[in-house]
């Protein structure tokens, strides 16, 4: 562990991504798109891990991550956890956890849903299969799993 | 208060309640008796996509109970083309109303409308989704035909890939121990995400005379000739899957012919005047299943 902490330094304020499943680092980066943040970001890419074989893990500076990234973050990497880091300490620990409904935040992939095409409409999907990451659109029906996932 | 948006919104015994109180209120479906179950009540049939079949067989559903409508067929003739959306119509015509039946041309408008209505919302059919209350007339037709739900053999011809009917029919079918029989070209085959939630047994066919004979229901649907890039290839197909009296010779006497209708030539009209033909009697029954769902949603305390 100790290695791992020379190639990055610890943060003094924001937020440490860790036990991210190998190689979705850098989507989660797009997606959350915490590049345009302006802040200092470090993505480690397969990481030796006592818990998984490799893992990713980011380093976001001077940023917290609120509850709708968090979702986010749940649908990418279900076992991802996130630390909050204040003045080098974890602060606090938010649990990553995939919510029976998600609301706005992903895309319908079917173009003749009405979310799709009314004003003011926002996606709806529940969670129907929470190990394959299926999730179903509360309006249209239509079934999307884990790899289908557009985020909005 | 409940809205029809899905046929899973009904559980069996509420779905057997409603065939049971359809196959009732026959005579007053037909004109024979009268009733005033329904007086003083107003329905709102908003139709933004045409549809004569259900539009009509719901007024003439609410009109026999004693109730008015009021409503449109054609959206030109609403603000939807100002901009209208459709949650700020639905809350407008919920207003006016006791119930509300939406047709709409996109997927989900009902359970859109579900979240914002204030009366019951009753999915007249959305896109290529639901459509419930056809499935629950389908039902009482096979019921009232053969005498009986369970256990039957029920094949499934046509356009089974694209066809919202047989989707919703296949899945309220599965709860009464139905063995399907799904008979399609392969590019028309029933989709993965119906068969997968079946109970039940089923098996494919490319051709119906390999099973006719077995079958107590044959429900048609219509081949549609946009579905296919390839003219020839849609003569082909449409040509093999036409069902007239000498394709039937080898059926069961007692099998019953369902369609949704409108057909344009799966079924030849020499089978009309047959035992088999059961689509003419099917699109009437909409008006007593639809009387009966109406009294369910919006009919005061017997």
């Amino acid at each position: 562990m100790s290695g791992n902490l020379l190639r990055v330094q610890p943060i003094r304020n924001g937020t440490v991504i860790d036990h991210i499943e190998a190689g979705r680092g850098r989507k989660i980066l797009d997606i959350l798109e915490l590049g345009n943040s302006g802040t200092t970001i470090s993505l480690l890419i397969n990481v030796q891990s006592k818990k998984q074989k490799r893992k990713d893990i980011i380093k976001v500076e001077d940023r917290e991550l609120d509850e709708n990234e968090i979702e986010k973050l749940a649908l990418l990497s279900p076992n991802a956890r996130v630390n909050i880091i204040r003045n080098y300490a974890v602060a606090d620990k938010k649990k990553v956890e995939i919510p029976k409904f998600i609301s706005d935040i992903v895309e319908c992939p079917n173009e003749n849903c009405i979310c799709n095409n009314e004003r003011g409409a926002t996606s709806n999907f529940r969670l129907i299969d929470e190990e394959k990451i299926q999730i179903q659109c509360t309006y249209c029906g239509r079934k999307i799993e884990e790899e289908s996932i557009n985020f909005l | 208060m409940k809205h029809i948006v899905s046929i899973d919104d009904l559980d069996k015994k509420s779905i057997m309640g409603i065939l049971k109180r359809a196959k009732e209120l026959l005579p007053v479906a037909k004109g024979k008796k009268k009733s005033k179950i329904l007086d003083g009540k107003i329905l709102a049939t908003c139709f933004f996509e045409p549809s004569t079949r259900t539009r009509l067989s719901f007024e003439s559903a609410m009109n026999r109970l004693g109730g008015s409508c009021i409503g449109f067929a054609d959206p030109s003739a609403t603000s939807h083309l100002k901009g209208e959306t459709l949650s700020d119509a639905i809350q407008m015509v919920a207003g006016y109303s006791d119930a509300v039946v939406l047709r709409h041309p996109r997927e989900g408008s009902a359970k859109l409308a579900s979240e914002v209505s204030d009366v019951p919302i009753i999915n007249g059919g959305d896109g290529a989704g639901q459509h419930p209350t056809q499935t629950l007339l389908d039902l009482f037709t096979i019921k009232d035909e053969l005498g009986k739900l369970e256990g039957l053999k029920v094949g499934m011809l046509g356009d089974l890939r694209y066809g919202r009917t047989v989707h919703s029919l296949s899945k309220a079918l599965d709860r009464f121990k139905t063995k399907f029989f799904f008979i399609s070209p392969e590019s028309l085959a029933m989709p993965e995400h119906i068969t997968d939630e079946l109970e039940g047994k089923w098996s494919t066919h490319e051709n119906l005379s390999d099973i006719l004979g077995e079958l107590d229901v044959l429900y048609v649907t219509r081949i549609q000739k946009e579905r296919f890039p390839d003219l020839e290839d849609y003569k082909k197909v449409a040509g093999a899957y036409k069902i007239d009296k000498e394709v039937l010779r080898n059926a069961k006497t007692k099998l019953k012919i369902l369609h949704p209708l409108p057909r344009v030539n799966e079924i030849s009209t020499d089978v009309d005047d047959t035992k088999h033909a059961a689509y003419f009697r099917q699109a009437f029954n909409g008006v007593p299943v639809r009387m009966a769902l109406l009294e369910k949603l919006i009919g005061g305390k017997k």
